[in-house]
């Protein structure tokens, strides 16, 4: 046990957590009509509480559990955090708490899933959402995590390298999220009246607050206070700046001026595209990467939407799904050992890392994508997973919480 | 000259606005407000106190046309605003007496549209 590296995953955990709740509540909180931010914001809390307990009943033993045999999932051995103790697990961790190690991990059970609401936004029942987080969290995220990070996992056993999450967090949630829009449908009204974001600052602060997060998300996937922590700290840094300034340049050229939002979007998509690869690439290649994550992500976002009409209605797949994708793939570029020796080169540095990398980025996104449409179909037959459209008019915020966020006189 | 005071739901306004200037009255002003007619109002909970038949965001726009347009500006605002439920709002006709441009110093039914 090394309290150094204890101590920072104390932190990092801590960090990670208020990801979910500020961070993302207030980023798509900002980003919804005035009617609807409470129930993004009940949506977000919920999430936290629900999985933060399935993660110690059931969630961490699927994920982390020691493997059941075909690398598929963790055995239930580790039920109720049952022979999860203090002392340290040389297979994930040799030098902080097993029980702190499961900590920081539950934090990223739960952003995943609160990442999907972007999508859903402003027209999911909320009494159905319920189960559905509750399913989704258990035959998605659950499985992928063991996939990529669990001992045995057979995406791991492959050699796939995904340091802080880009698929089993990012790819996994926003290509879910996809599949949950073009089931749920288009907002009532949606290209036909305008959806103004009603209150961006809140957006900036949930968007910087997501970046400070990130820091724990990025940094603390190295599981130690060491060389590797800093530089995935660095690169965390870098590339979202890349892709912050990159989105606001487009922005620039193309409408005349740059905007905070999109300023805060490239940086967001910067972020995510780092994630699989923040502690494997050297540092003038994060900049690359930040720079194609944003460019790409502009791309999904304001022209392939737009023309196919899909109401991802705050770029749940166009940021965390694409990006996500592609920095899984970049990592199988632009990896290398000199960097990390746990890692390996990637195609740029004459290794192979490339094939497992397109294989994670290609079955992960495919087995959410299936597994997402089984469980909204069972939950959407039994509970209805949309709103009445005259609820969806009124807004959520009364019709699903009974409160209202803004009074307007007094 | 008459002034025109609408009293419409909120997600009606785009509509409103779209039939209005179809009917070649483009001019307008918009404010949101709070109302309550038959609706009565949706009942809010704050950490158990319940909150009864408060009101309602709902969104007025005023309107000065010449008598000519005051048919058509009635007849576009109910005919895009109109869901058929309760709620929908009210449309009120109020006689002017004088309008005046600010910019020109221009009166009456000139300076109107």
């Amino acid at each position: 046990m090394n309290s150094g590296d204890t101590a920072w995953i104390l932190i990092s955990t801590a960090l990670v957590f208020t990801m979910t709740i500020p961070g993302l509540a207030f980023f798509y909180g900002g980003l919804v009509r005035r009617k609807n931010v409470l129930s993004i914001f009940m949506q977000c809390f919920t999430i936290v509480a629900i999985i933060a307990i399935q993660w110690v009943i059931y969630g961490y033993s699927l994920a982390f559990g020691p493997d059941w045999g075909l690398g598929i999932l963790g055995n239930l051995d580790w039920l109720g955090l049952k022979n999860v103790g203090g002392k340290p697990l040389a297979d994930y961790s040799g030098t902080i708490p097993h029980t702190l190690f499961m900590l920081f991990q539950c934090m990223f059970a739960i952003i995943t899933p609160a990442l999907m609401i972007g999508a859903f936004a402003e027209r999911m029942k909320f009494s159905a959402f319920i189960p559905f987080i509750i399913l989704w969290s258990t035959l998605v995220y659950d499985p992928l995590a063991h996939w990529v990070w669990g001992a045995g996992g057979w995406m791991k056993s492959l050699g796939g390298l995904d340091f802080a999450g880009g698929i089993v967090v990012h790819a996994s949630s926003g290509v879910s999220a996809l599949v949950i829009c073009l089931l749920l449908g288009k907002r009532t009204g949606y290209l036909k009246e305008p959806f103004r974001p009603h209150n961006l600052p809140y957006t900036v602060l949930g968007g910087s607050l997501l970046w400070v997060g990130w820091f724990g998300f990025n940094a603390g996937s190295a599981l130690g206070a060491n060389e590797i922590a800093t530089h995935a700290f660095i690169t965390t840094v870098i590339a979202p700046s890349a892709a912050g300034l990159t989105w606001a340049i487009i922005e620039w050229y193309k409408n005349g001026k740059p905007t905070i939002l999109g300023t805060v979007t490239g940086a967001l998509a910067g972020l995510v595209a780092i994630t699989p690869a923040c502690g494997f690439v050297n540092i003038m290649n994060s900049i690359i990467i930040g720079i194609t994550a944003s460019a790409i992500c502009y791309l999904f976002v304001i022209k392939i939407k737009n023309g196919l009409g899909y109401d991802d209605s705050l770029d749940a797949f166009g940021i965390h799904g694409v990006a996500g994708i592609w920095g899984t793939i970049a990592t199988g570029l632009f990896a290398e050992k000199a960097v990390n020796t746990a890692g390996a080169d990637g195609l740029f540095f004459g290794g192979a890392q490339l094939i497992p990398q397109l294989i994670m980025a290609l079955v992960a996104p495919i087995y959410a994508a299936l597994v997402t449409f089984l469980i909204y179909k069972i939950v959407d037959a039994v509970l209805g997973l949309r709103v009445k459209e005259k609820d969806e008019t009124i807004g959520l915020d009364l019709t699903q919480q009974g409160e209202a966020a803004y009074t307007v006189i007094e | 000259m008459k002034y025109i005071i609408a009293i419409i739901q909120p997600h009606k306004l785009s509509d409103v606005m779209g039939a209005l200037e179809r009917a070649n009255i483009p001019l307008l002003t918009v404010s949101s407000v709070l109302g309550r007619g038959r609706q009565k109002g949706i009942t809010q909970t704050y950490r158990g106190t319940r909150e009864i038949g408060s009101l309602l965001q709902k969104v007025k726009l005023e309107i000065a046309v010449n008598e000519d347009f005051v048919g058509p500006a009635i007849e576009a605002i109910t005919s895009s605003a109109r869901t058929g439920e309760i709620g929908d709002g009210k449309i009120f006709v109020l006689d002017l007496k004088e309008v005046m441009r600010i910019r020109t110093g221009e009166m009456g039914s000139e300076a109107i549209g």
